[in-house]
C-alpha cells in the first residue's frame, strides 16, 4: 500500500481539496481548455501575460485528484517565470512523470512539484497529471481549439 | 458433429432450468485463477468485456490447430470441415435470439459495425433531407454516431428521447417523438452506463403503428437476459460476441430477411458476390451479401462457443442469479455514506455506477485496481447520460455469471478503503 501512498501524498491531496488560483482570471490575455476525452478531466487555464513573463495564472474546470492538485501546483509554480522557463519546467516534469527510475537531480529542479514521483509507477495516471501543462502549453501558444491528452 | 458436441461441454450438468452453481462456473474461467498486484482478480467491469471461459478458449484453438482453412472456397476437406463450423455458429446465433431463418443472422466486428451498417446501408436509401432518426438520452456513443454521420450527410435531424432522473426511459415521450419524418427508431436494450432496461416490445410496437422500423442495440442485454427478436418483433438487433464471454472482434446483426434483401450491401469484396465481370457484378444472396472478404472464422467459432455455454448454464438461470447480486450490491453500496447511485431504474440489468461525494471516479478505479477490483471509470461512451446527470464519469462495477457476494463486499470494502486514502 506504500505505493498508492507515494500516489496520493498528503500535499497532492491538500491542493485537490483547496486548488490554489482556482478561479477565472479576469484580466487574462490568453486563455485555452484542456480536455481528457477518456476520463473526462477538463480544465481551463487562464494566463495574464506580460511581454514573456508569467505575471498571473489561473484555472477552472473539474478532474480527478490528481490532475487538480497539478493544475493547483502547476500555478503556483509557473507565476513569475518567463515562458522559456515555463516551457522548460514543464519538460522536467513531463520527463520526471514518465520516467520510472528517477536520476538524483531531477526533484531539484522541479522543486515542491516533485511530490508527483509516484505517477510514473501508475501509468494510467501520466496524462491527469499532464493534463493542466498540457493546457498551459495550449494557452501560451493561443490555441484556438482545446487540446486533449489523446 | 458440431465443435460442441465433440468438445462435451464442461463436467457441470446440463443446467438450464436448474439454479445456477456459481463456484462450478468459476473454476471454468482459467483467468479467474490469477492474482493482480497479489490480491485475487476481483472482476467487476463485465459491461466493458467479460472473461472467456475455457470452453471458448478451447474451441478457437481447436480451429487453429485442427481445421484452419478459408471458408465457402475450398473443395479440401479442412476447409469443408471449417466451413460447417462456421455456418454451425450461424445457426447457434439463430437460436440464441430465435431468429426465423439463420440467413437473417450477419457476422460483423461487433454492435457498433452492426449498427453502422443498418446506418449505411438501410438508412443512406431511407432516411432523406428534413427527415428523422429517433434515438434515446441513454445510448452508447456507438448508437448515437452513426445516425448523426447519416443525418449530416442527409440532412436529416436526429431527435433523443429523454429519461428521467433514475435513468428510465419516457415512454410517452418516445411515443411523441415518433413522428411522420421518422425513418427509423435506434434505441438500446439496456443501457451500459445506468443499467437500465428498456422495454423494448412496447417501444417496437409503437414504432411498427407507425410502421417506422427499429433497431436495437443488444450489447449489453444478450450477456443477462433471454432475447426473442421475434417475439420482440424488431427489425435490427446487434451484438457483440466478447461481452458475452465470447472472442472480441466478433458480432452480430440480426435483420428481418426481407429488410436485409431489400438493402444494398455494405463493403464490396469476396464471398459477397455471385459472379464479377467489370461492367457487372451480382451480389451473393443473404447473408453473404453482407459479409465481404475472409471474417474471422475463428472468432465466430468462439462466438458459437460462447452462445453454447450461455445456453447450458441457462438465460434464465443467468438473469434469475445476477438480478440477486444485483439486489445485493445496490443494498450494500447504498449503505456507503456519501455514495450515489446513478441509474436507478425499476428494470434493470447488470451495472453499478456510482458516485462518491468529493472523490472522482478516476481515483476511485486507482484505489480499487491495488485491492485487486477491476471497474471502469469514465463516462462510459456515453458522454449525454454524464451531462444528463450532471457529472463528468462515474465508477461502474458491471456484473457477470461468474461474481459472487464476496465480489460486491470486497468492492464495498475497496470503497471504504478509498474514502481512507482520499478522505
Amino acid at each position: 500500500m506504500a505505493e498508492l501512498r507515494d500516489l496520493y501524498q498528503e500535499v497532492i491531496l491538500e491542493h485537490s481539496k483547496a486548488p490554489r488560483n482556482y478561479k477565472k482570471l479576469a484580466n487574462a490575455n490568453h486563455r485555452a481548455e484542456g480536455f481528457n476525452p477518456l476520463c473526462g478531466d477538463r480544465f481551463t487555464v487562464y494566463l495574464d501575460l506580460d511581454g514573456d513573463k508569467v505575471r498571473d495564472v489561473s484555472f477552472e474546470g473539474s478532474g480527478c485528484a490528481i490532475s487538480k492538485a497539478s493544475a493547483s501546483m502547476m500555478t503556483q509554480s509557473v507565476k513569475g517565470k518567463t515562458i522559456a522557463e515555463a516551457e522548460q519546467l514543464f519538460e522536467h516534469f513531463h520527463k520526471f512523470v514518465t520516467t520510472q527510475n528517477h536520476a538524483e537531480g531531477d526533484s531539484a529542479q522541479l522543486g515542491k512539484l516533485a511530490v508527483f514521483s509516484g505517477v510514473s509507477e501508475f501509468p494510467a495516471r501520466v496524462k491527469c497529471a499532464t493534463l493542466a501543462w498540457h493546457t498551459l502549453q495550449a494557452a501560451l501558444e493561443d490555441k484556438q481549439e482545446p487540446v486533449t491528452t489523446e | 458433429m458440431t465443435l460442441a458436441a465433440k468438445a462435451g461441454l464442461a463436467a457441470r450438468a446440463p443446467n438450464a432450468h436448474a439454479e445456477l452453481d456459481v463456484q462450478a462456473i468459476r473454476a471454468e474461467f482459467p483467468i479467474l485463477e490469477r492474482t493482480v498486484r497479489g490480491k485475487p482478480l476481483v472482476y467487476l467491469d463485465n459491461a466493458a468485456t467479460s472473461q472467456k471461459p475455457r470452453f471458448v478458449l478451447d474451441a478457437i484453438t481447436r480451429y487453429y490447430e485442427d481445421e484452419n482453412a478459408n471458408i465457402h472456397r475450398g473443395v479440401h476437406y479442412l476447409s469443408e470441415l471449417a466451413t460447417a463450423d462456421y455456418e454451425n455458429s450461424r445457426v447457434r446465433a439463430q437460436r440464441f435470439l430465435n431468429a426465423a431463418k439463420s440467413n437473417e443472422i450477419i457476422f460483423v466486428r461487433g454492435a457498433t459495425e452492426g449498427i453502422n451498417l443498418v446506418a449505411q446501408t438501410y438508412g443512406r436509401t431511407h432516411v432523406g433531407a428534413g427527415d428523422e432518426v429517433l434515438i434515446t438520452a441513454m445510448e452508447h456513443h456507438s448508437n448515437i454516431v452513426p445516425w448523426q454521420m447519416l443525418c449530416a450527410e442527409k440532412g436529416a435531424k436526429l431527435r433523443v428521447t429523454p429519461i428521467n432522473d433514475r435513468g428510465e426511459l419516457l415512454l410517452d415521450e418516445f411515443e411523441k417523438l415518433l413522428g411522420p419524418r421518422t425513418k427509423i427508431a435506434a434505441f438500446t436494450h439496456v443501457s451500459n452506463a445506468l443499467g437500465s432496461i428498456n422495454p423494448v416490445r412496447r417501444m417496437t410496437e409503437m414504432a411498427h403503428r407507425r410502421h417506422i422500423p427499429v433497431l436495437i442495440d443488444g450489447a449489453q442485454a444478450v450477456p443477462h437476459m433471454a432475447v426473442d427478436v421475434q417475439a420482440i418483433d424488431c427489425d435490427f438487433y446487434a451484438f457483440s460476441g466478447h461481452k458475452v464471454y465470447g472472442p472480441t472482434g466478433i458480432g452480430v446483426l440480426y435483420g428481418k430477411a426481407a429488410l436485409l434483401d431489400a438493402m444494398p450491401p455494405y463493403q464490396g469484396g469476396g464471398d459477397m458476390i455471385s459472379s464479377v465481370t467489370f461492367e457487372k457484378t451480382t451480389y451473393n444472396k443473404l447473408p453473404y451479401k453482407f459479409e465481404a472478404g475472409t471474417p474471422d472464422i475463428a472468432g465466430v467459432i468462439g462466438l458459437g462457443a460462447a452462445l453454447d455455454y450461455v445456453t447450458d448454464v441457462g438465460m434464465d438461470a443467468i438473469a434469475v442469479y445476477e438480478n440477486e447480486l444485483l439486489e445485493y450490491g445496490t443494498e450494500k453500496l447504498s449503505t456507503i455514506p456519501g455514495l450515489r447511485l446513478i441509474g436507478t431504474a425499476a428494470e434493470k440489468a447488470g451495472v453499478l455506477s456510482f458516485v462518491l461525494k468529493d472523490i472522482h471516479p478516476h481515483d476511485v478505479g486507482t484505489i480499487l485496481d491495488q485491492e485487486g477490483i477491476a471497474i471502469r471509470t469514465g463516462h462510459h461512451c456515453s458522454q449525454p447520460v454524464m451531462d444528463r446527470f450532471g457529472i463528468p464519469a462515474t465508477a461502474r462495477a458491471s456484473l457477470a455469471i461468474y461474481n459472487t457476494r464476496e465480489d460486491i463486499d470486497a468492492l464495498a470494502k475497496g470503497i471504504e478503503r478509498v474514502r481512507e486514502v482520499l478522505g
